[in-house]
């Protein structure tokens, strides 16, 4: 029974991230500042754009010049992309500052960090689809960027379906797993403890 | 008291057994989306979001027809920026290098565009003609490749002479060039260029590569790109339409064109390769974000410089725990 992959995959879940870990009810007490909201924040961020971003899928990249609805659809999904780049590189300094790689905590640093590059490449796709001015500028400018250094030979910014393809499907999908994994390390590895805490009584642990 | 550096290491990376207190995440998660839910509406129904309507070729050939027509003209004797850009439209140039790297060029022809066939002559042909252009139509394609290279480069030139008024071009051996180029500006004025341009190759076409190369052959994408204020050379790439927010994310991106040898086209090796070295300098600069964990002196400045006072303030009071020296 304990050969099957199944069983081990469950077990080795169930001793690093049990429910208790994954849903707490507690936290340290340290975790005292403003600073900590700001990562639930880029996550609810994240999820207003998901849902944004699906109900103008389902309409097309260009309802929302044509439809009062459809504008309002996308300025939710810009405005929520700003505050998401807003709340995340707050989050991303207040982790800089933690040193909240600290504690075995590299990869749970390394994926936020990807999620953060992942981020700008999603956005980037979704300023080429606004079938607008700024799209025709802004493809035309890129190009030059990417294609300078090979990229452009198959990631072709001028090509409004490719990038439409890539804002959708691929690159939300890639943010969002990266997103799911980092989340999951935070709550396995837990909140990195504070610099110069030592455990000591007097610390507290 | 002092801690050994492994001590502390496996301090960090345990569990937290020390004071705790409540935590809802499910309620906490619930009021931030409610949250940022208020902001994202609040903003978006008092600010809206920008929606510049795009360019049009109709509009570029009624507002600067010389311009338009000069550009027809580039096309056909291969001196535009498209004929003369190199891989990944064609091999008239080696394209950028970062020193021995020639990423560009390695990278190959994968979306081949033939500026003379794909921007004039084809769009024209999808036309019903009047008989002067029929005629100039038939006469280019029954000519020897050589003698349709000069005929174009004769004109392009006279016009470079003219300084793009087209009016003042004396008569010459242009052949039917001058005709080819009108009957591609009155294209472009009626409406049909735009649609000729994307639909070659078929009914279904999503591929807008051809118009927007094309538009960035002329004056007109550029001039409309400085009235906007969105060149590279004044932060362009993190700006927006009107006064919205755009790509503040890209500023670092932005900043390596606002500083030499970056913003010199002049200054050999870096200015004239600026995009290739600045795309690597951003590629090797993500991955030291990444890998900040890891590298020396960047990754203790969290310990030296004591931002970290404030965020665990109350901690350090409660626990009378004051900082070590580094």
């Amino acid at each position: 029974m304990s050969e099957m992959w199944t069983a081990k995959l469950r077990n080795k879940w169930q001793k690093n991230l049990p429910i208790e870990k994954l849903l707490p009810d507690d936290q340290p007490a340290y975790v005292a500042s403003w600073i900590y909201v700001f990562g639930v924040l880029t996550l609810s961020a994240l999820a207003m754009i998901i849902a944004s971003g699906i109900v103008l899928a389902f309409e097309g990249p260009a309802w929302y010049h044509t439809s009062d609805v459809g504008k309002f659809m996308n300025s939710l999904h810009f405005w929520s992309v700003q505050l998401f780049f807003v709340f995340m590189v707050i989050h991303l300094w207040g982790k800089y500052w933690m040193a909240a790689w600290r504690g075995n905590r590299f990869r749970t640093w390394a994926t936020g960090a990807i999620a953060f590059v992942a981020s700008i490449a999603t956005a980037f796709t979704g300023y080429l689809v606004q079938t607008n001015f700024d799209s025709q500028w802004i493809s035309f400018e890129a190009k030059d960027g990417f294609n300078s250094v090979g990229i452009g030979a198959f990631f072709t910014v001028t090509n409004l379906g490719q990038m439409l393809l890539l804002h959708v499907a691929f690159l939300p999908l890639i943010l969002g797993v990266i997103t799911v994994i980092h989340v999951l390390m935070v709550r396995r590895r837990g909140v990195v403890p504070p610099i110069d805490a030592e455990p000591t009584p007097g610390s507290g642990a | 008291m002092s801690v050994s550096k492994e001590a502390k290491h496996a301090f960090d990376a345990a569990p937290w057994t020390g004071k705790t207190k409540r935590y809802d995440i499910v309620k906490e998660g619930s009021i931030a989306v409610a949250l940022v839910a208020i902001m994202a509406i609040f903003l978006s129904l008092f600010l809206g979001s920008p929606d510049d309507t795009p360019l049009t070729f109709k509009g570029w050939a009624i507002s600067n027809p010389d311009n338009f027509y000069a550009t027809a003209v580039q096309e056909l004797s291969g001196s535009s920026g498209t004929a003369t850009y190199g891989a990944p439209y064609n091999k008239a140039a080696d394209g950028l290098n970062v020193g021995p790297l020639w990423l560009q060029k390695w990278a190959g022809v994968t979306r081949p565009i033939d500026t003379v066939n794909e921007f004039v002559i084809a769009p024209l042909s999808t036309q019903v003609l009047s008989t002067d252009i029929a005629s100039a139509l038939a006469t280019w394609k029954s000519a020897a490749d050589s003698q349709k290279h000069d005929w174009a480069v004769a004109y392009d030139d006279a016009i470079t002479k003219a300084e793009g008024k087209i009016s003042t071009v004396p008569a010459g051996a242009y052949g039917p060039v001058p005709v080819l180029a009108q009957g591609l500006t009155d294209m472009a004025k009626g409406g049909a260029l735009d649609a000729a341009l994307l639909s070659q190759g078929g009914f279904f076409q999503t591929d807008n590569t051809k118009q927007i190369l094309f538009f960035g052959d002329g004056a007109y994408l550029d001039e409309a790109g400085t009235t906007a204020n969105l060149q590279g050379g004044t932060w362009g790439m993190m700006n927006e339409t009107g006064r919205y927010p755009g790509q503040a994310w890209l500023w670092l991106y932005s900043f390596w064109y606002q500083i030499p040898p970056f913003n010199n086209e002049n200054s050999k090796p870096i200015g004239t390769n600026a995009d290739a070295y600045i795309m690597v300098i951003m590629g090797i600069m993500s991955l030291g974000l990444i890998l900040i964990p890891v590298i020396p002196g960047v990754r203790s400045l969290p310990m030296r410089i004591p931002i970290h006072r404030g965020i665990w303030r109350q901690y350090y009071d409660e626990n009378g725990i004051k900082r070590r020296k580094k």
